[in-house]
């Protein structure tokens, strides 16, 4: 009995997990409002698509600072995807505005 | 002159306005009397034309860019050439440069020279611009010099090293250049240098400044008499420092606040017949033997 409960409270902790994981998946985002990226810094796990939205009047830019990717130029409402598939600190900023910088930590 | 007096002048600046400086004292006069004054050439400043624009602050964008060539074509004397001082797009987005020249062939004159703004080179890095604009500049870098009818022109490049936390700046390649350049130069010649970002401290937290600008300005002060002329803060400024006068320019797209005159730099709205008050382009008048170069706001209303 005692077996079989710690089997199903690993398992329950398991699903726990993978739905936090799936949850965090499903929609990281970062909203782009008063020529700031928020939130400034954001942790995902490895694979994650990040989904970026101009809520800004102003057009904005999200580029790699080393220039690896770079969306357009977003204009309010439009959005900008880019899917992080490996580990590590990744900092990006607006091409048109540098003051606008900001991070995302991948797990 | 007080900033605030300064700023009263352009209230009225209907049908537009000579500044001229002499001894670094600003005077004001109306279009007419310097019309009648004759000036040696002119030549035009557009700026800002931001084709792709599609925000609040002006959903008729292209109409105010025909009604700014408009007013360049009515001007009394046609330009010799028209400078455009960057943001020709906005943003790059899809064909703008094509529809702008497209656009430009309207206007009456004899040759147009180009410099970037940060949206013209956002994307990517310049590769669009540059096969553009870059052909006759030096090492088509984008940056250039010329002379006119004894007058030495300079166009410089402030938006390629755009990095997190760093907007305009020339850097030390260019600045070298530009040392060479005006070494040849007599310190009698007038310098009329161009570029996007005002080489001044405008407003630094709104990226309003070059930050390696005052070594450019250095290398100009031993000219008699220099005119800096400047886009991208979509507003007419002036500042005048020894034999130095700076002039940031109007936008044909749209306007934007005045230096912490709002929570950021993004477009300013306004009602639609100030809107037309805060746009337009500009008029420069040079005069042999008359030191300081004439400068006339054009805006459409």
């Amino acid at each position: 009995m005692k077996a079989l409960i710690a089997t199903l409270t690993a398992a329950l902790a398991l699903t726990l997990a993978f739905a936090a994981a799936g949850g965090a998946a499903a929609a990281p985002r970062v909203e782009i409002h008063q020529f700031k990226f928020q939130p400034a810094q954001l942790t995902v796990p490895v694979g994650t698509t990040v989904t970026w939205m101009n809520d800004d009047e102003e057009t904005h830019t999200v580029t790699a600072t080393d220039r690896t990717y770079t969306s357009t130029g977003l204009d309010h409402g439009e959005k900008f995807t880019h899917r992080f598939t490996a580990p590590g600190t990744y900092t990006y900023f607006c091409a048109l505005h540098p003051h606008m910088t900001a991070t995302i930590v991948v797990r | 002159m007080e900033r605030r007096r300064f700023m009263q002048c352009l209230a009225w600046a209907g049908t537009g306005l000579v500044w001229a400086a002499r001894g670094g004292v600003l005077s004001a006069t109306t279009l007419d009397v310097a019309a009648a004054a004759g000036a040696d050439f002119t030549f035009g400043q557009i700026s800002d034309t931001h084709v792709g624009f599609a925000g609040e602050a002006n959903r008729d964008s292209m109409g105010t860019l025909r009604d700014s060539i408009a007013g360049l074509n009515a001007l009394p004397t046609r330009p010799s050439f028209v400078l455009h001082t960057g943001d020709l797009s906005h943003g790059q987005k899809p064909g703008a440069f094509a529809t702008l020249a497209e656009e430009l062939k309207a206007v009456k004159t004899e040759k147009m020279f180009f410099i970037p703004g940060e949206h013209d080179v956002a994307i990517d890095g310049g590769k669009e611009y540059l096969s553009r604009y870059g052909a006759g500049t030096y090492e088509s870098r984008g940056y250039q010099s010329f002379d006119y009818r004894g007058v030495h022109f300079v166009g410089l490049v402030n938006v390629l090293s755009y990095k997190p936390g760093v907007g305009g700046a020339l850097g030390d390649e260019q600045l070298a250049w530009l040392r060479k350049d005006l070494e040849a130069q007599s310190p009698s010649t007038p310098i009329v240098v161009f570029a996007h970002v005002p080489l001044w401290a405008v407003y630094p937290s709104w990226g309003w400044t070059t930050a390696d600008g005052e070594q450019a300005i250095g290398m100009v002060r031993r000219f008699g008499s220099v005119t800096v002329l400047n886009g991208h803060i979509h507003q007419v400024l002036q500042k005048v420092e020894g034999n130095v006068t700076f002039h940031s320019a109007r936008s044909t797209a749209f306007p934007q606040p005045a230096p912490g005159a709002a929570p950021n730099p993004g477009p300013m709205k306004v009602e639609a017949d100030e809107l037309r008050r805060l746009l337009g382009v500009r008029q420069v008048q040079y005069t042999e033997g008359m030191k300081p170069l004439a400068i006339v706001e054009r805006p459409l209303a």
